[in-house]
């Protein structure tokens, strides 16, 4: 394909104007060595570096760490031990992992909502739903958004 | 809508309060605290420095020494926390980005409290008292907290909203006195006492009883130039903003400490010259490092020792002085040196002390320092860096990692926090826990 204007010069021969802007001349960083030649393929694709906390945590301020005690949740991939993060300001729907407050003891269970009522579900056989009577208000703490495990290594 | 017409709104302003703040976080990780009475300590658990309404409804004062309430403590089973600023500061925080994200103007005025500017923006939330109520559900939803919101046209206005929606259930937490009726604010001001005015101290109030002004109303409607000639321009503007005449600002920055106070509570009474010494100095190192990072002087320094009052069958002694500084300093040797100097001239054998503490006093900016005849610019230089490597390695390893000789190295004088709370939101082993 032909990229010459109307000029004759292909594009790339095309005098560009040097912009004296201000804020162009004191640009204080560089993200690579500029060589003579041609620049580095990869600036294109510069991006930052991946945070967890990023990846994890939603809403900063309304975010808080737990540790997880006991096996009840096997079945989801939450571990004894674990630490999860538990998100307060996202709605607690059916289906979600949530930390609820049952007889005053914070625990991590399944919500499962449905026309016969609310149930805590473990995922774990050896632990039976946990009921929640009609006339009681479950307090849910907050929504699991994530679990985060370190390995001895 | 128009520049000029933003411009000409009339100011409106929000205080944002959590209720009973550090029982309040304590809650939110313990549910088992609901519906119980629960104090918080101060320093050293000496006395009562926050309670849940249900150890206010047992009498207990703010400010009541613990071991007086070790009675109701058994009799009603109140729960008594040592104080865990840690925890505090984190939730402290959290409430102030939820707000940020609600209302960009906003003053962080302590840890429990902060003023918005809200004319601009409650619109947005479909008047005032909506917008109160979408910050006491977002904060409560978010970080767990009870807020009450009080709102009106100055900020002593909104800080008296404020009492208004906390002491009476009918407002839900939310009061707006700019909305009301002059009929209907009147009668709230007649009910409530002036002691409850902000700035009107206890002090004042007895001065003010003196005088017949008794009530908030009373004192909206005495004569303001006999109550400036008597009380001075502070309460005069006081009046003026109960009038709904704003005269305090949106502070958006904090203006620098006229005094630094550092302070505390023995662990257990100390009886040597040598222990007090070096808690004096650890306390001169931690307030000099807030001087230096609000890039103030000092021209002198208080310094103070007292026994414990309560032990009423030990002899008492307190003891103060105020060491004036030949040139103004923020060097933590020099004012170490003046801080102990005075501590030789106040110290007395033969008692237990209990507490001892520094001020910093005369302070001023630091570019403003006037040159004196003895001045010696390369001491100064020097100085300056030496302090400002203790405060970067400090900044990073934690107050106290290089500290001067003076303040020890036991340091036997510490704080005891007995029954401190874990840090739930800032150590990784202090986790609240799920099953």
């Amino acid at each position: 394909m032909n990229l010459a204007n109307e000029a004759g010069r292909t594009l790339h021969q095309t005098p560009l104007k040097l912009a004296l802007d201000q804020s162009i001349r004191t640009a204080p960083f560089y993200l690579c060595k500029v060589p003579a030649g041609f620049p580095s393929p990869a600036n294109d694709y510069m991006e930052d570096e991946l945070d967890l906390n990023v990846f994890l945590v939603q809403h900063k301020s309304a975010t808080f760490f737990f540790r997880v005690q006991g096996d009840s949740m096997r079945e989801a991939g939450i571990l004894d031990g674990d630490i999860v993060a538990v998100d307060r300001s996202l709605e607690p729907q059916h289906g979600l992992i949530v930390i609820a407050v049952v007889n005053g003891e914070c625990t991590i269970k399944r919500l499962h909502k449905s026309r016969s009522g609310i149930e805590l579900r473990a995922e774990n056989p050896n632990y039976p739903p946990i009921a929640i009577a009609a006339d009681t208000q479950l307090e849910v703490w907050g929504v699991v958004c994530g679990v985060v495990r370190r390995y001895p290594a | 809508m128009e520049p000029a017409q933003i411009a000409n709104k009339a100011a409106l302003f929000a205080l944002v309060d959590v209720n009973n703040f550090y029982v309040s976080c304590e809650r939110v990780f313990n549910p088992r605290l609901e519906g119980v009475p629960v104090v918080v300590l101060s320093n050293n658990d000496g006395c009562a420095v926050a309670r849940s309404n249900e150890v206010k409804a047992l009498g207990v004062r703010m400010g009541a020494p613990w071991f007086m309430l070790k009675d109701l403590q058994k009799k009603h089973g109140i729960v008594a926390y040592s104080s865990n600023y840690t925890l505090y500061g984190d939730m402290s925080n959290r409430v102030v980005s939820v707000l940020r994200d609600l209302v960009p103007d906003i003053e962080v005025y302590s840890i429990d409290e902060s003023f918005l500017r809200v004319e601009h923006t409650a619109h947005l939330y479909g008047g005032t008292v909506q917008m109160g109520h979408v910050i006491r559900r977002r904060i409560r939803r978010w970080t767990g907290l009870p807020v009450c919101v009080g709102i009106g046209e100055t900020k002593t206005l909104a800080k008296f909203a404020n009492h208004l929606a906390k002491k009476n259930a009918c407002f839900d937490g939310v009061c707006d006195v700019a909305a009301m009726s002059q009929g209907e604010l009147e009668q709230w001001m007649r009910g409530i006492a002036v002691s409850e005015v902000w700035g009107v101290g206890r002090r004042l109030t007895e001065r003010l009883a003196r005088w017949k002004v008794n009530t908030v109303h009373d004192l909206v409607t005495a004569d303001i130039k006999r109550l400036r000639a008597e009380f001075g321009v502070v309460l005069e503007r006081t009046v003026s903003e109960l009038r709904g005449v704003s005269c305090l600002a949106l502070e958006d920055v904090t203006p620098a400490k006229q005094q630094i106070m550092s302070s505390r509570s023995f662990g257990e009474l100390q009886h040597t010259l040598e222990q007090v010494s070096e808690a004096v100095a650890w306390h001169v190192h931690a307030a000099s490092e807030k001087l230096r990072a609000q890039r103030s002087t000092a021209g002198a320094i208080y310094v103070f020792i007292r026994t414990n009052p309560f032990r009423e069958r030990d002899s008492q002694y307190s003891g103060g002085l105020v060491v004036p500084l030949a040139d103004v300093s923020d060097d933590t040797r020099t004012l170490t040196a003046a801080a102990l100097h005075g501590l030789r001239r106040i110290y007395r054998d033969g008692y237990a002390y209990k507490k001892c503490g520094v001020m910093l006093m005369e302070l001023q900016d630091k570019r403003l320092r006037q040159e004196t005849l003895f001045d010696d610019p390369l001491a100064r230089a020097r100085s300056a860096r030496v302090m400002g490597a203790i405060d970067a390695v400090n900044r990073v390893w934690g107050r106290g990692t290089l500290r001067t000789a003076a303040a020890g190295v036991t340091q036997r004088w510490a704080m005891r926090s007995g029954n401190r709370s874990p840090r739930y939101t800032t150590h990784w082993n202090e986790l609240p826990v799920a099953r």
